[in-house]
């Protein structure tokens, strides 16, 4: 049999229909009577709403908050003391508070006419200054989103940690450093298809969803109805990445509609929509201090962070997750003695701020790492230097750092000297200080992160938002012809599930992977779960599954001996049979006794028969930790500002890879987006609260012509507390890139004393910066009384 | 994003085609690729009563190579251009700038005339056959006329067709052997609308030394007689930077970098052209 297990190099199963266009995508499901909704958004950001006029001749096809008898609006408290509660009404009442936010519903035969109909809804709106900056909107005298709380503070929180220690320090740089509001673009946008069966008494809804079973209790909150009475079907996704983990108002709209209406309701998202209603995400601001030697070791670190958390508090993540997440991450993979960092959620007139892949990491190796460059070049030593001084040590594991975060293994100054080796450092230097032929600018750049992954209940449960994971659940059952069925809750929108799930029921069960079947994302029929996000698929959905294989494995080895006719404790289990001294039984013997022949049975047979349901925790769900360093050379264009990537190397630590293909497919993806944060993607606003980046021709992606090949490396150390030593990797490979390239870029620039402070590095940044050099360097230059 | 109700015709003779357009009571839009008004429409920017798509029209196919230049019927697509299906008498700078329109799947359904008509200043041919000295064939009612594509682009998304005019046609002069070309885009990334285009066109036994500074906010500036950026010369290696400084910020571009990437591209233009 050809490798199939834990660690095998398989090919995808789930490509066969993928790759041939037969996937099935919300807005392939065609209902009977099947009718399309448009919804009247806000055009501006932030108004009183003085009156819906509708057309008499559509009074029956649209819908406003006043018509919504019953539903809630989404709230999604966090625990964390201090957090201000937003409530997000489905369609708005009083007010707008975004633009993009939802007025009216319109219904029609098809998608046009519904745009007609909801064109014709006209908005008696009386405008209110726009929250647009959110430091502008920590201070006083500032327009308030939610009048009620008296500021636009969603959560302060404050950590200090012997701060005093470091400030004495020699070395002392502080930087101001943003990244740009994104809207994170998976190929397929939102999407919902709800219908009522009055003979099941239920409400379906297909929705683009990661985490059907949180959609599905988020519905059952702001419609009233009971569990049981709604079921949540994701079918195939075409990409999350933090946005289809959202309880979108547009999915409790409809599916009330269709309550109402009796027949089918669909809303395919488009993608202005998308860009300027929906998805948004990363936008942060820092103003950080280290402290460190002249040796380069980091003394400590002092921050103030800000992230612009937008109107509401998005079910079931809450506004404040990514804020205060900042504060317990900044530290990354170093190990430093002194820190203090206070962060504000803050609330302003732009779309809610959504977790997007490596949620606020992306954003804090971009601070921290951005920050070691500048003490690099303050101590007059290689970026590596800095870090070898300070990153945790192999021998220090397992380590719990400066805000108790647990390093459950990793060996970091090897991934960091690994990469070093793709390159000849002192060559570039060599190259670099002569100049390119064509006038360019070369510039070597490092970053290094760590990624908490699978991270479970002892750390959700402190956030306190309406989602907190517990133990993981899968159930297996065999089929009567020895096949498998995999049950999950969790989703897979590129992951690869189907195929590396099977992989690990592979590797206990011996069955082939092409005879496994895994269902995922449909709460009827699928275990309760959190669902997909956080990196915790492989971690968490495998353990349950390797789980409940082995709960098979018992029970096929208990009617596997009875049917050779020997005792349970004399045979073994190898290669998918169940086999004693004298012969064997394969799974399809087995099968065809529990289901078929009952009567070869063992009267003390296990009555759970070949189904079961296991629930998994790791050992300790503190999360694991994967980590990589990212090394990259850039060649910049001082004329025009561009920035070409030459090479850029990854050696990453997954712990064991189940699929390495998958890993590094889920790498490129990352680095893909982590491109796009560094060099392109950005979501401006005016100052009116005015989305500026309406479609793609505005909102730039990186391209095949723009992702290089990069080289990979793996590192394997193993997790100590994870079924087969697994550790999450999902969203690294979008972690490390910004901070990696804006450190080459800044490389690249120190010659002409320009430093680059926030993302995306356009041509336009650098142009600017290096203008603004060149103005501080002729004004140093010149004698006193020669200004002019 | 659908688009409103409208109607729809797809004429299979010229003089239909110009028929449908006299109705002047109804917002009418011709279109030839789509590839800009395909968008708009669904956008909602474009709400027209009737489409009349004119890439049924086997003359607006046709291309051939007469004496002096090549005519290239309105819908004739980059691709044709760039995979050299239709003559050329360029020395190949017109399937150079054809291959670097957006992507592949544009060229394959975008036309020169279409784009051309489309008059976006950030598009590469309205720059491009401003440089090369190409002439647009309108064709109306009462006949045709024969425009300078820099007078035929009167700005930004505007030309000088008549509300019952039809682009009919481009005409690309032909080059000598010795004639000197350069064309440089700045984009963003691949496909993108550009943020500067600079051309510049030297081709001495015909007399022609041309330039033209491309993708600013309104229509290109075409320099019929480059000289003023070479101190009055017609010597490659003279080109003034600050001369085309100075002309962009008289021709009301406020912004330094704008200027600089703008004077960067016509530079590395004259540098192409140059063989340097």
């Amino acid at each position: 049999m050809a490798e199939q297990g834990v660690g095998a190099r398989l090919l995808r199963k789930e490509d066969d229909r993928l790759m041939r266009g037969r996937g099935e995508f919300v807005a392939d499901i065609r209902l009977a009577g099947l009718q399309d909704v448009a919804f009247v958004r806000s055009p501006l950001a932030h108004a009183r709403i003085r009156g819906i006029s509708i057309p008499p001749q559509y009074k029956d096809s649209v819908f406003t908050a006043a018509d919504l008898d019953g539903v809630k609006p989404i709230r999604a408290v966090s625990g964390l003391p201090g957090f201000k509660i937003s409530e997000q009404p489905v369609l708005a009442t009083d007010k707008v508070r975004q633009v993009g936010e939802l007025v009216a519903m319109c219904v029609g035969r098809t998608r046009a006419e519904a745009e007609d109909i909801a064109a014709s809804v006209e908005l008696d709106l009386e405008e209110m200054p726009a929250v647009h900056d959110m430091l502008e909107a920590r201070g006083r005298g500032s327009a308030l989103v939610h009048e009620h709380w008296g500021d636009n503070i969603f959560l302060e929180t404050f950590v200090d940690v012997n701060i005093e220690k470091a400030l004495d320090a020699p070395i002392k740089v502080t930087r101001e450093i943003r990244t740009a509001r994104q809207s994170m673009a998976p190929l397929e946008g939102r999407g919902v298809v709800a219908s009522w069966s009055s003979r099941l008494e239920q409400l379906t809804v297909y929705s683009a969803a990661q985490m059907p079973h949180i959609n599905r209790t988020g519905l059952s909150g702001c419609l009233g109805l009971d569990h049981g009475n709604i079921r949540v079907i994701s079918p195939d996704v075409g990409g999350g990445f933090g946005y289809k983990g959202i309880l979108l108002a547009e999915e409790v709209c409809l599916s009330w509609l269709t309550m109402r209406r009796g027949h089918p309701v669909r809303w395919i998202e488009d993608r202005r929509e998308h860009l300027t209603a929906g998805a948004n995400c990363r936008e942060h601001h820092y103003i950080i201090t280290g402290y460190a030697d002249r040796d380069g070791r980091l003394r400590g670190i002092d921050c103030e962070a800000t992230v612009d958390s937008g109107a509401y508090s998005s079910y079931p993540f809450s506004a404040c997750l990514e804020a205060a997440q900042v504060a317990s991450i900044l530290p990354g993979p170093y190990d430093f003695e002194a820190y203090r960092c206070k962060t504000w959620s803050v609330a302003t007139n732009k779309c809610p701020i959504l977790p997007y892949r490596g949620v606020a990491r992306t954003g804090v190796c971009f601070a921290i790492e951005l920050v070691l460059d500048a003490i690099a070049r303050e101590a007059g030593l290689e970026p590596h230097e800095v870090r070898f001084k300070n990153l945790v040590r192999p021998e220090q594991m397992p380590f719990d750092n400066i805000t108790k975060k647990h390093f459950d293994s990793g060996d970091y100054p090897e991934a960091l000297r690994r990469a070093l080796a793709h390159f000849d450092v002192p060559a570039l230097r060599t190259r670099q200080a002569k100049g390119e032929p064509d006038g360019r600018l070369l510039g070597f750049g490092l970053s290094i992160y760590c990624e908490q992954g699978a991270h479970g209940t002892s750390v959700y449960a402190g956030w306190g938002i309406p989602m907190v994971p517990g133990h993981e659940q899968a159930t297996a059952r065999v089929t009567p012809d020895g096949g498998l069925e995999l049950r999950v809750g969790v989703h897979s929108h590129g992951q690869s599930l189907e195929t590396t799930l099977a992989q690990v029921a592979f590797e206990i069960l011996g069955i082939d992977t092409s005879k496994v079947k895994v269902t995922l994302g449909d709460t009827a029929i699928t275990p309760y779960s959190t669902g997909t996000w956080g990196s915790r698929c492989m971690v968490m959905a495998g353990g349950a599954v390797a789980s409940a294989c082995r709960e098979i494995e018992a029970r096929a080895r208990q009617i596997g001996a009875s049917l050779l006719q020997v005792k349970t404790e004399d045979v073994k289990f190898a290669d998918g049979r169940v086999v004693s001294a004298t012969g064997d039984v394969s799974m399809e013997d087995i099968a065809r006794a529990w289901y078929l022949r009952p009567q070869d049975l063992p009267a003390d047979v296990h009555r759970g028969g070949l189904e079961a349901t296991v629930g998994y925790k790791p050992e300790r769900d503190s999360g694991t930790f994967s980590y990589a360093a990212h090394a990259v050379t850039v060649a910049i264009d001082p004329e025009l500002g561009d920035v070409e990537i030459l090479d850029y190397v990854i050696v990453e630590d997954g712990g064991k890879l189940v699929n390495p293909m998958v890993v590094d497919g889920q790498i490129y993806g990352g680095l893909a987006q982590g491109i796009g944060t560094a060099l392109y993607e950005e979501m401006p606003f005016d100052n009116n609260g005015q989305p500026l980046a309406t479609t793609f021709a505005d909102y730039l992606l990186p391209g095949p012509t723009e992702v290089p090949e990069p080289r990979l490396d793996h590192i394997e150390t193993l997790a100590p507390y994870t079924e087969f030593g697994v550790k999450g990797i999902g969203e690294g490979g979008a972690i490390a890139p910004p901070a990696a390239i804006a450190n080459a870029v800044n490389d690249a620039l120190k010659g002409l004393g320009a430093e680059l402070l926030c993302s995306p590095i356009t041509p336009r940044r650098v142009l600017i910066s290096i203008a603004a050099a060149k103005l501080r360097r002729a004004s140093a230059a010149a004698p006193a009384g020669t200004r002019s | 994003m659908k688009p409103v109700n409208f109607a729809y015709e797809r004429p299979r003779h010229l003089d239909d085609a110009i028929g449908l357009l006299a109705d002047q009571t109804a917002h009418t839009k011709v279109m030839a690729g789509g590839q800009s008004l395909g968008p708009m429409l669904n956008l909602r920017l474009v709400q027209p009563d009737l489409i009349i798509d004119i890439t049924a029209l086997d003359q607006l196919k046709h291309a051939e190579k007469l004496r002096d230049h090549v005519v290239l019927g309105a819908c004739v697509t980059h691709a044709d251009i760039e995979d050299g299906r239709v003559p050329d008498a360029t020395n190949g700078a017109m399937r150079a700038v054809a291959a670097g329109i957006a992507y592949r799947a544009v060229r394959n359904r975008g036309t020169v005339g279409g784009s051309l008509a489309n008059a976006d200043p950030s598009a590469d041919w309205v720059s491009a056959l401003s440089a090369l000295g190409a002439e647009a064939v309108l064709r109306g009612a009462g006949g045709a006329r024969i425009l300078a594509v820099e007078a035929f682009v009167t700005g930004a998304l505007e030309t000088a067709l008549g509300a019952n005019e039809l682009l009919e046609a481009i005409r690309v002069p032909a080059q000598s052997a010795s004639a000197q070309w350069g064309y440089y885009k700045v984009c963003r990334k691949t496909g993108e609308y550009a943020q500067a285009i600079g051309a510049v066109l030297l081709d001495r036994p015909r007399d022609v030394f041309r330039a033209v500074i491309g993708a600013t906010e309104r229509k290109p500036l075409v320099l019929s007689d480059a000289r003023a950026l070479f101190d009055g010369s017609c010597d490659l290696a003279q080109f003034d930077r600050g001369a085309t400084d100075a002309m962009l910020q008289s021709s009301g571009m406020t912004d330094a970098l704008d200027r600089q990437i703008h004077t960067v591209a016509i530079a590395r233009a004259v540098r192409q052209a140059a063989g340097a």
